[in-house]
């Protein structure tokens, strides 16, 4: 039985609305001016600049005199990041969620995997970098117990070649478990007897995984994907404290490019178009989970 | 009908050996950050062997030059009122979206959904000055507003799939004893929903607990940094003391841990629940 009270509807939005207007929306509506404003009235000066940016600490796109190892531009670093991180994490999590059903102690595997999501990224960034650490660090003692000696038995974030593709794989130690406690609770949701008939069936695991759980797991699926593109994208705490980009630009990332134009530069117009095209990228996967949510409230 | 067979045991194996090396990176630094580092460097924090100590902490926390308390003090006066703040006013727009209807009210929430994937570099620039001229730049009172605006949105959505779900026979029965809406939504609904309330809190204070960007934008001076700037601040330019960087780590995040240790059926429905219907 719906009230109908405008009155009673403002008295309870308004507070709240009121926040959003002064302290999210005029800021929004305040970075397009910001992006737009060039020395003689508005234009897309900003714009241009960024995009045809040169040096390879600031350009979001910098792809000349390829094959060669980053910076290839911190735009692309980004696609790079979902290109990797997403298949990897998604998968991972997905056929973890569907191992956990057969394993012992399952909840503790679970609250590990979760470790990642709880730890402030700051840290997961310092987390990743110690982990790679020349001295202290797994990776490259393990590789060097293993008889390597090159890069990979010294620290992977220094090099060029290795710093992109070692952050990312620190993400997938970070972000798997979000992926992993979602697909593990809409598991749950699968009815049990349709597993166990589709055995009886003389269905093997791979025929039960790709046939039954999949398919059944599709709105999580597409839940997972989208938080973990916007996540990618977003990719800025993770970056600042392990290698801030470098080396010479080799693993950076769209956001930090925002905060060099801000903080570094004191460009401000150049700092809100990159924000603008960060935005403008999240909004892809922001539109998608909104037609998700509807769906959902419709079905 | 739960047979032994040798997959099951391959399958028990590679997953525990998975969550083995998942819990790697946490459980060595915490091996770092109760050992002398001098003695890390040379012999690795894996061996079992050699000396335990708290110095790294006690530098950390007290040592002008890192100030750790002061980091964790700044925090909680950053941290709890931007939870607070944020999921009441947050509960009320959700239950003003679920009770009562308004003309513009769809786009009204489409605008929460679209907010909810704006990044945060899209409002610091703006805000940067909009708190400069307000004079609130460098102060707790400054972020405190930012970080309790940018939650109330999830916090809106997150409240309203939840009172969606609530019985509306409680609330109807009580408009029959004579109750106004205020007093309802105060005193039954708010009580009905200490869950959902419990895990939007537990979720809202992490995420400000571990935020770095706003925090760097708008905390300038480092008396007033909160703990995540102190520990990307101990990093150093060059040279980095693991000791102490890891000590600083273990603090940072002890917090969100003690949270998902002691509420973690609130933490994981407050960061998966919504995605999954009902």
């Amino acid at each position: 039985m719906p009230f109908r009270e405008k009155r009673y509807f403002l008295f309870f939005t308004l507070p709240a609305y009121i926040l959003i207007a002064i302290f999210v929306i005029t800021p929004i509506i305040g970075t397009v001016i910001i992006s737009f404003e060039t020395k003689n009235g508005f234009g897309l000066d900003n714009y241009v600049k960024v995009i045809t940016e040169t040096s390879p600490e600031k350009a979001l796109v910098y792809l000349r005199r390829m094959p060669r190892p980053p910076p290839w531009g911190a735009m692309i670093h980004n696609f790079i990041w979902i290109a990797i991180h997403l298949p990897l994490s998604i998968l991972l999590g997905l056929v973890l969620a569907y191992l956990l059903r057969s394993v012992r102690g399952s909840s503790i595997v679970k609250s590990i995997m979760f470790l990642g999501m709880v730890v402030p990224m700051i840290v997961g960034g310092l987390l990743i970098r110690f982990m790679y650490d020349e001295f202290i660090g797994i990776f490259p003692r393990l590789f060097a117990l293993l008889g390597f000696k090159g890069i990979l038995a010294k620290d992977w974030l220094i090099y060029p070649q290795t710093a992109l593709f070692a952050l990312i794989l620190g993400a997938v130690w970070l972000w798997t478990g979000f992926n992993l406690t979602v697909f593990a609770a809409a598991l749950e949701s699968v009815p049990t007897s349709t597993i166990e008939a589709a055995m009886i069936d003389g269905a093997n695991s791979w025929q039960i995984f790709s046939r039954i759980v999949v398919p059944q797991l599709k709105p999580a699926i597409i839940i997972a994907v989208i938080m973990t593109v916007l996540w990618d994208l977003k990719i800025f705490d993770i970056v600042y404290v392990s290698t801030f980009g470098g080396p010479g630009g080799a693993s950076n990332v769209l956001a930090l490019v925002m905060y060099l134009y801000f903080a570094r530069a004191l460009d401000y117009g150049r700092s809100a178009a990159v924000s603008i095209i960060l935005a403008l990228l999240t909004l892809i996967p922001g539109i998608w989970f909104i037609r998700e949510v509807r769906k959902s409230e419709k079905g | 009908m739960r047979r032994v067979s040798l997959t099951g045991l391959l399958t028990n194996a590679v997953v525990w050996a998975l969550a083995v090396v998942w819990a790697l990176p946490v459980v060595g630094l915490l091996m770092v950050s109760v050992r002398p580092f001098s003695e890390v460097v040379v012999h690795g924090w894996w061996t079992p062997y050699g000396h335990f100590t708290l110095n790294n902490y006690v530098e950390v926390l007290f040592d002008p030059a890192y100030a750790f308390l002061q980091g964790y003090l700044n925090s909680f006066i950053v941290t709890i009122p931007s939870t607070i703040i944020p999921i009441l006013l947050a509960a009320m727009a959700a239950y003003g979206f679920s009770h009562f209807s308004f003309p513009i009210k769809n786009y009204l929430f489409l605008t929460l959904l679209l907010i909810m994937a704006v990044p945060q570099q899209m409002v610091v620039i703006p805000l940067y000055f909009m708190l400069r001229n307000a004079h609130l730049i460098n102060t707790f009172l400054g972020l405190i507003l930012i970080h309790s605006s940018w939650g109330l949105a999830w916090i809106t959505f997150f409240m309203h799939n939840f009172f969606k779900m609530l019985p509306r026979e409680i609330e109807e029965a009580a408009m029959v004893d004579g109750a106004g809406y205020f007093t309802i939504f105060f005193t039954i609904v708010l009580r009905l929903s200490m869950p959902a309330l419990l895990s939007a809190s537990v979720i809202q204070f992490t995420w400000v607990w571990s935020d770095f960007f706003f925090a760097l934008m708008f905390l300038i001076s480092p008396d007033k940094y909160v703990v995540t700037q102190k520990v990307a601040y101990i990093r150093g330019e060059y040279h980095i003391d693991w000791g102490l960087l890891s000590a600083g780590s273990v603090l940072t995040m002890l917090v969100p841990l003690l949270l998902y240790a002691f509420l973690q059926k609130y933490f994981i429905r407050g960061m998966v629940g919504w995605t999954v219907k009902g």
